[in-house]
């Protein structure tokens, strides 16, 4: 009955896990991010892939493949070089499983076959399963004190990170449960000797028993302690003849041992009700969930991480055919195991709270890319904040240097970035510095591609200040709000823009004004001209005016003002003012 | 003497001849430089978008360098502008210092205002001396023109900066003279570089280099130097996009501070990256000693 419900169970979450496999992999070829995708269709992406995969292996590239797999993938050293603990984390969990799968699940295909004399429960199978159980528990024991305890900043822990703990952690438990309730079982100890003892005297039986309960932590209903020495030495005797053979002392199991001693009050219970049997089913049914569940959790990075780490080692953006880099950056979706260390280096990391927006934080915004890459439609709130995630970036390229499993990142926010400005919603992060990296790589698109963002966020603005238009032409003069205040304060002495009386010395000195000879046309207002009329209390004239959004912040203009205006800094105060205001008018 | 060295995010990508002319410099002057892994943005490219959070992110770096005890030593002229603004207005300010101290408290750290914020320029000139610099130089040029840039943030505003007269500087000067060079008299030295408006207006931004390359030429120069991340990049990385774009253009190479001064310290040319330059300054070589 066991039997055939575990072969039942077995084969069930196998084939979800070969399907869901399946599906994934299909995924790389299909789904879709950024510029490089756009006009690759699915099979001319598969077979470059298999043409570029043979490419590798049968050329030098090889041994960088080798190199990285063993360096990278097996000794995990981009985890090392960023942090230590969570190398040993990681090294325990991967190599604990990895030999529990292979020696303790796996018996039959591999300890069985290499090695003539395998079984469980003899040493150094029985001691090894123990010692490799409680590696992965060492691990798991630091991965929630990183997750749950360190209080790292901005370390995000979601659903799909306390999945991962739970099921490897339900395994391990389940699996030392159930050895420690089998150690204590006198079920068990009556079974054994059924099956393998070939006793047939009762007293030579109840010996054994009253040795094995002394010796080795069996709890029986008819013998206890304290043991005649004889009754002991007969045990021991039948023990060493029958038993010692096939099985080494429980003690070796070392974990299940000491589980069976917080379990052995409640031994005569558990035998009564099978307890041996439910934690098989606990521990067999978290195994399949596991195995099924693993193509869709985070635990498919077993898969994608080393594909990724060997794809982007033997890859470069310039030769590469961009097929090939349109499927990595869809792998490269899964291979993230959202460990964070991206988002711990991150330059701009610190403004994400600040934004109320997540979506700053690299390992934060893979998610929502998953979500665009599959083709799903964003709503417009999830499209403006994963916009203003992938523009607020520096592009220092600290988060790619330091993924553990390899990912481009800042490769796939320049496309992610180029995908969502297409749709149109104005970006007013575009007129600042953080466009410089864009205009650096504007060869890689049209023109018109390139300048729309800019015409959409000038557009939005002018939009907005058209308002004013509407009334013949005439500007009331508004009483400035609190905020408005607010904001003159905070960069400093930027109220000083009452002193001013015109003399136009900061106009004269304005490289940008000079540049386009103080022509109105094109710069709407000029400074000393934008000075009045924040005193006359009209910014909406100024947000406009062509001059704001050009200043080269070179503070000329503030230098040489003979009243001390702090010009350049009441420019940054209204280039805020201007963008807080649009954005709410625009969400309101 | 240690610092902590502050980058400037896209040097890692774009310029990493500065990275590694810094580290050889500095280590031939005996300075020692300690890489922080916690800096992050010194917040200049969020002052258009948002002051407190450019605010938030400067203050930041102040903190993680105050845990360690080290002073800063800035190579880009926003970087150094942005951070001692930054610090200004911590100092003045009692109710940002309270809201933006207050958010840095949750990852548990202070603001004291113990950090001082210091350009290379800054450091060469005041604390090394132009005398050190003579004596330590192993190779002479044979004085190549060189029209000095400035940058804005190193000059303006007076308060904030702290390092020349904003009108009549000649301290980068006289670290060019020092170094072999022929520092030229130029119109346009303390102008902007245009940078600051590349990716939102090319076409300002090109204007701005332009005039700055052409009062170079008009002046003599043969070479550019400079002593910022953004303006290297502006004068190599876009006056080359420059000269496929207006054709009238002719290059005129831009070296970093840290590139001649190497040379003269006797660190090879590999070392300082002078063959990764987009305009290309291996003219430079030709007037060594």
């Amino acid at each position: 009955m066991v039997h055939m419900v575990f072969n039942v169970l077995l084969y069930t979450s196998l084939g979800i896990f070969v399907l869901g496999l399946i599906y994934k992999i299909s995924t790389w070829f299909t789904w879709k991010v950024g510029l490089l995708s756009e006009d690759i269709t699915t099979a001319t992406r598969f077979f470059a892939a298999i043409k570029g995969a043979l490419g590798v292996i049968f050329s030098a590239k090889i041994l960088t493949v080798v190199k990285v797999f063993i360096l990278d993938v097996l000794c995990e050293r981009r985890i090392l070089k960023e942090d230590a603990l969570r190398w040993l984390m990681h090294m325990l969990i991967f190599y604990g499983f990895m030999l529990l799968l292979l020696m303790h699940a796996l018996d039959n295909f591999f300890s069985e076959q290499l090695f003539s004399d395998f079984y469980p429960t003899v040493n150094p199978f029985m001691f090894l399963r123990d010692l490799f159980g409680l590696l992965v528990i060492a691990g798991v024991a630091i991965a929630l004190y990183r997750r749950f305890i360190m209080k790292i900043p901005r370390l995000k822990t979601n659903s799909m990170d306390h999945y991962a703990i739970i099921i490897v952690a339900v395994i391990m438990i389940s699996g030392i449960l159930l050895e420690g309730a089998k150690i204590i079982s006198h079920g068990e100890f009556q079974s054994m000797v059924e099956e393998y003892g070939d006793l047939d005297d009762e007293e030579e039986i109840a010996a054994l028993e009253s040795f094995w309960v002394a010796e080795f932590g069996v709890v029986s209903p008819n013998v206890k302690a304290p043991f005649d020495e004889e009754i002991l030495a007969q045990g021991r005797e039948t023990h060493e003849a029958v038993c010692a053979d096939c099985h080494s002392a429980p003690q070796w199991a070392f974990t299940g041992y000491a589980a069976g001693k917080v379990l052995s009050p409640m031994a005569l219970t558990l035998d009564k009700i099978g307890g041996v049997d439910i934690l098989l089913y606990i521990h067999f049914l978290a195994c399949f969930v596991g195995l099924a569940y693993l193509p869709f959790s985070k635990m498919f990075h077993i898969i994608a991480s080393p594909l990724s780490l060997i794809a982007n080692a033997v890859m470069d953006l310039e030769k590469s055919d961009p097929a090939n880099i349109a499927t990595r950056q869809i792998m490269e979706l899964d291979a993230c195991t959202h460990c964070g260390t991206c988002t711990t280096r991150c330059s701009v990391g610190v403004t994400s709270e600040l934004f109320k927006n997540a979506s700053i934080l690299p390992s934060e915004k893979i998610a929502a890319i998953k979500a665009l890459a599959s083709g799903k439609e964003l709503g417009e709130q999830e499209i403006r904040h994963l916009q203003e995630g992938v523009y607020l970036c520096t592009n220092c390229h600290r988060c790619t240097d330091v993924c553990p499993v390899g990912i481009n990142l800042q490769e796939l926010w320049f496309n992610v970035r180029e995908t969502l400005l297409k749709k149109g919603y104005p970006e007013f992060l575009t007129l600042t510095p953080f466009s410089y990296y864009r205009g650096i790589n504007s060869g890689r698109m049209t023109e018109a591609q390139y300048l729309l963002p800019l015409k959409t966020a000038k557009g939005a603005i002018e939009d907005a200040c058209r308002q004013i238009d509407a009334e013949g032409g005439v500007v009331p003069p508004t009483k400035w709000g609190d905020r408005a205040k607010k904001q003159l304060k905070i960069t400093s002495d930027a109220d000083t823009f009452s002193h001013c009386f015109s003399c136009t010395t900061c106009s004269t000195v304005c490289p940008v004004a000079t540049n386009y000879g103080n022509d109105l046309e094109i710069l709407g207002m000029v400074p000393h001209q934008m000075m009045q009329a924040v005193i006359l209390g009209t910014p909406e004239l100024v947000y406009r005016s062509g001059m704001l959004w050009d200043c080269l912040g070179c503070y000329e203009c503030q230098q040489h003002c003979p009243q001390g205006v702090h010009i350049t800094d009441i420019f940054y105060a209204l280039k805020n003012l201007a963008i807080d205001e649009i954005t709410e008018k625009r969400s309101s | 003497m240690n610092f902590a060295i502050f980058r400037c995010c896209p040097a890692s990508v774009l310029l990493k001849q500065y990275e590694k002319s810094t580290d050889a410099v500095m280590a031939a002057l005996g300075v020692g430089l300690v890489d922080i892994k916690e800096f992050n943005c010194c917040g200049h490219p969020l002052k258009n978008y948002d002051y407190k959070a450019y605010l938030l992110a400067s203050v930041r770096n102040l903190c993680v360098a105050e845990k360690y005890n080290l002073n800063i030593l800035t190579v880009c002229n926003c970087c150094y502008g942005n951070l001692k603004n930054a610090d200004h207005i911590m100092r003045e300010d009692a109710s940002i210092r309270e809201e933006i101290g207050g958010i840095l408290n949750r990852e548990g750290l202070r603001y004291n205002g113990v950090i001082k914020i210091r350009h290379l320029l800054d450091f060469l000139y005041n604390d090394v001396g132009l005398d050190q610099i003579r004596q330590k130089q192993v190779k002479t040029l044979n004085k190549p023109k060189i029209a000095v840039h400035y940058g804005c943030h190193i000059l303006r505003p007076r308060e904030i900066a702290e390092f020349d007269s904003p009108e009549e500087p000649s301290k980068f000067d006289q670290l060019v003279e020092a170094a072999g060079a022929q520092s030229m008299d130029w119109n346009a030295k303390v102008k902007c570089c245009g940078a600051s408006v590349f990716g939102v207006n090319d076409n300002l931004a090109m204007d701005m280099t332009e005039m700055k390359v052409n009062e170079a030429r008009k002046a003599g120069a043969e070479f550019l130097c400079v002593s910022c991340v953004y303006c290297q990049l502006q004068f190599d990385r876009v006056q080359k996009m420059l000269g496929d774009k207006r054709k009238n253009i002719k290059p005129l190479p831009s070296i970093l501070y840290t590139q001649l001064l190497g040379l003269c310290l006797g660190i090879d040319a590999e070392t300082l990256g002078i063959h990764q330059n987009q305009i290309s300054i291996s003219g430079i070589l030709d007037f060594m000693g």
